[in-house]
């Protein structure tokens, strides 16, 4: 279904689309060849197909926050090298061309602002920083948030996209699976409301942890999301998975998401979500 | 005669055979020649093992004869009552819980079990979970946390199983639970790292107060050999990446990850189950009689800070 929306905001131009010459892009799922300002204007969504292409972490703050309301948080901290990883490219340089790439310090930027007047907590997801991986800072970043939001009552909101945990930080990877998820659960204890915004794609390490802690989660339509990758279970059982599988629709059916949304109506889902649960 | 043995055990394997084959033909044990046999052996096994690279440590893990749960359970306890089953789907039998005592102290006990023989490994999945094992998991930890009873349990899995049921019924979902509660469950947890603690699927058992690990356990983000396959296409580069993952007990300990590395006996836990078991024991009721004496808020607390503490960051200015 096609479908266009007036342009609300305006959008930074993203560093990693893959973009022919500036002018035109090619859908990476019906390979229809749109417009860059109608792809741009249409939130990176094909308004052909229906599908949501990634967009990174400051075009999806400035979807969903009120204009000049952010304020980020947490900036300063970046990758170590615990260790000393190195698998032909040494660890601390992929980190380097990464934050070149991306302008970013790592795979999540964290912050607080305005949705629809609400004034909320925010950990967004990039997954164009080394596949959206969850290392060290990731974990430390989104449970500072997570604490934040516990300090000054707001509802929480974390954008989910993730290939997993980051290997090259080893076993500190995992463990950020355990910190995010404890700092989650005194959150709920003391009452905050968390709304987990799941988005393509989102899996591994992130899918079991915070993604699927949210009081309410919310995904975007058609996005991937699951705990193993598609290839690893085609690996495992020797066979290919159905069309579907895995897809946001799927785990609706399935009861592990409550609200599948287009991309357009993201915002003001969450907004109505916040607005039921904790008044306006 | 052992059946098995690692491809780095082979001089190892000549010897017990030469020493089992002069034992055939003395008529006592009172032998220079075997005596001298038999010191050269556990020489061998000694620097064998103490100079073992995280690829064999990595193998000697997941030693088709090293004891698994089952082991621990028949051995530890003489009065475990199983129970089943996550009151939702099914009962997983890749994880065992159930009740026992050891020493003076009632228990709730939990293991992944791989399974012995082809039939039991099948059974078991082996020892690859799925979503309603951990969920069986998290009730009788709930069970645990409402008898005031402390829990043990016991890692030894290459993962949770990646397949299509697990997905349709939230492999995810299911992990995720057990660390959002195990995090704050009010009672004493000791985890065991006894072969194999494979990622996700192992830390689903293992927020606890303390995390013991035995000496040539392994326990990480992922298997050496997936790794391999991901950052060089090649899976059979399994040891570089064992390497770079720092996946042994003395690494993890260097990270604050585990508390405590539980000897095993020379040349492995499989050359000697009961002393490994004994080990583990005794290790068990020393870090309860710890535990015990904390009160379950200040327990709570520094579990909270324990896995709060865990990652290495940089800081700018
Ligand atoms: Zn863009
Ligand atoms: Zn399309």
């Amino acid at each position: 279904m096609a479908w266009f929306v007036k342009p609300q905001y305006t959008i930074k131009k993203s560093a990693t689309i893959k973009q022919n010459e500036g002018l035109w892009t090619k859908c990476p799922e019906c390979h229809s060849i749109i417009y860059n300002q109608d792809w741009e204007n249409n939130l990176h969504v094909c308004p052909h197909c229906g599908f949501h292409d990634k967009l990174n972490a400051f075009e999806r703050i400035q979807m969903l926050i009120d204009p000049g309301t952010f304020v980020e948080t947490f900036n300063n901290i970046v990758s170590a090298d615990p260790l000393n990883f190195n698998d032909g490219t040494p660890y601390i340089e992929k980190v380097k061309n990464a934050m070149l790439k991306t302008n970013l310090k790592d795979a999540v930027v964290t912050g607080y602002g305005k949705l629809e007047g609400h004034m909320i907590e925010l950990a967004v997801m990039d997954f164009n920083f080394l596949g959206g991986s969850m290392g060290s800072v990731v974990g430390e970043k989104i449970t500072l948030a997570i604490e934040n939001a516990t300090k000054h009552k707001r509802p929480l909101v974390i954008v989910c996209a993730s290939g997993g945990a980051r290997m090259h930080e080893g076993i500190l990877s995992l463990m950020q699976m355990a910190k995010t998820s404890a700092a989650l659960k005194r959150f709920s204890d003391e009452g905050g409301l968390y709304i987990a915004v799941l988005t393509n794609p989102t899996t591994g390490g992130v899918t079991a942890s915070f993604a699927m802690l949210g009081d309410v989660i919310i995904a975007e339509k058609k996005a991937l999301i699951g705990f193993a990758g598609p290839r690893v279970i085609e690996q495992t059982i020797k066979q290919k998975l159905p069309p579907g599988f895995q897809s946001a629709e799927f785990l609706l059916e399935h009861g592990f998401v409550d609200i599948v949304v287009e991309r357009k109506d993201l915002k003001s889902t969450i907004a109505r979500v916040i607005s039921y649960i904790k008044g306006k | 005669m052992r059946k098995y043995y690692l491809e780095f055990e082979k001089p190892i394997q000549m010897m017990e055979e030469k020493i089992a084959e002069l034992k055939k033909h003395l008529d006592s044990d009172f032998s220079v020649e075997l005596r001298e046999m038999e010191r050269k052996l556990q020489y061998m096994l000694e620097m064998t093992y103490k100079n073992l690279t995280p690829w064999q440590i990595s193998l000697v893990a997941r030693h088709p004869e090293r004891p698994i749960f089952s082991d621990y359970r028949d051995k530890l306890f003489d009065d475990f009552l199983e129970i089943h089953g996550d009151r939702n789907f099914r009962d997983d039998p890749a994880i065992i819980t159930g009740f026992a005592t050891l020493g003076n102290y009632r228990c709730v006990v939990i293991g992944e079990e791989k399974g012995k023989g082809t039939k039991d490994k099948l059974y078991r999945n082996f020892g690859m979970p799925q979503p309603e094992g951990y969920r069986k998991a998290l009730r009788a930890m709930k069970l645990a946390e409402k008898f005031g009873l402390p829990v043990l349990t016991f890692v030894d899995t290459a993962g949770a199983y990646p397949g299509m049921e697990g997905e349709e019924r939230g492999q995810g979902e299911a992990i995720a639970r057990n660390l959002f509660e195990m995090s704050a469950l009010k009672t004493q947890i000791i985890a065991t790292v006894i072969g194999e603690g494979g990622s996700g699927g192992a830390l689903a058992i293992a927020v606890a107060d303390r995390v013991l690990m035995l000496e040539n356990a392994i326990y990480s983000v992922i298997s050496p050999e997936s790794c391999a396959s991901i950052l060089w296409r090649d899976a059979s580069k399994g040891p570089r990446a064992a390497e770079a993952l720092k996946l042994t007990a003395p690494e993890l300990l260097k990270f604050g990850v585990i508390d405590e590395i539980l000897p095993e006996p020379i040349g492995g836990a499989h050359r000697q189950p009961e002393e490994t078991i004994a080990i583990v024991r005794k290790a068990l009721l020393r870090h309860l009689d710890e535990l015990v004496r904390i009160s379950i808020p200040k327990l709570v607390q520094a579990r909270y800070q324990r896995f709060r503490g865990l990652g290495v960051v940089q800081v700018q200015d």
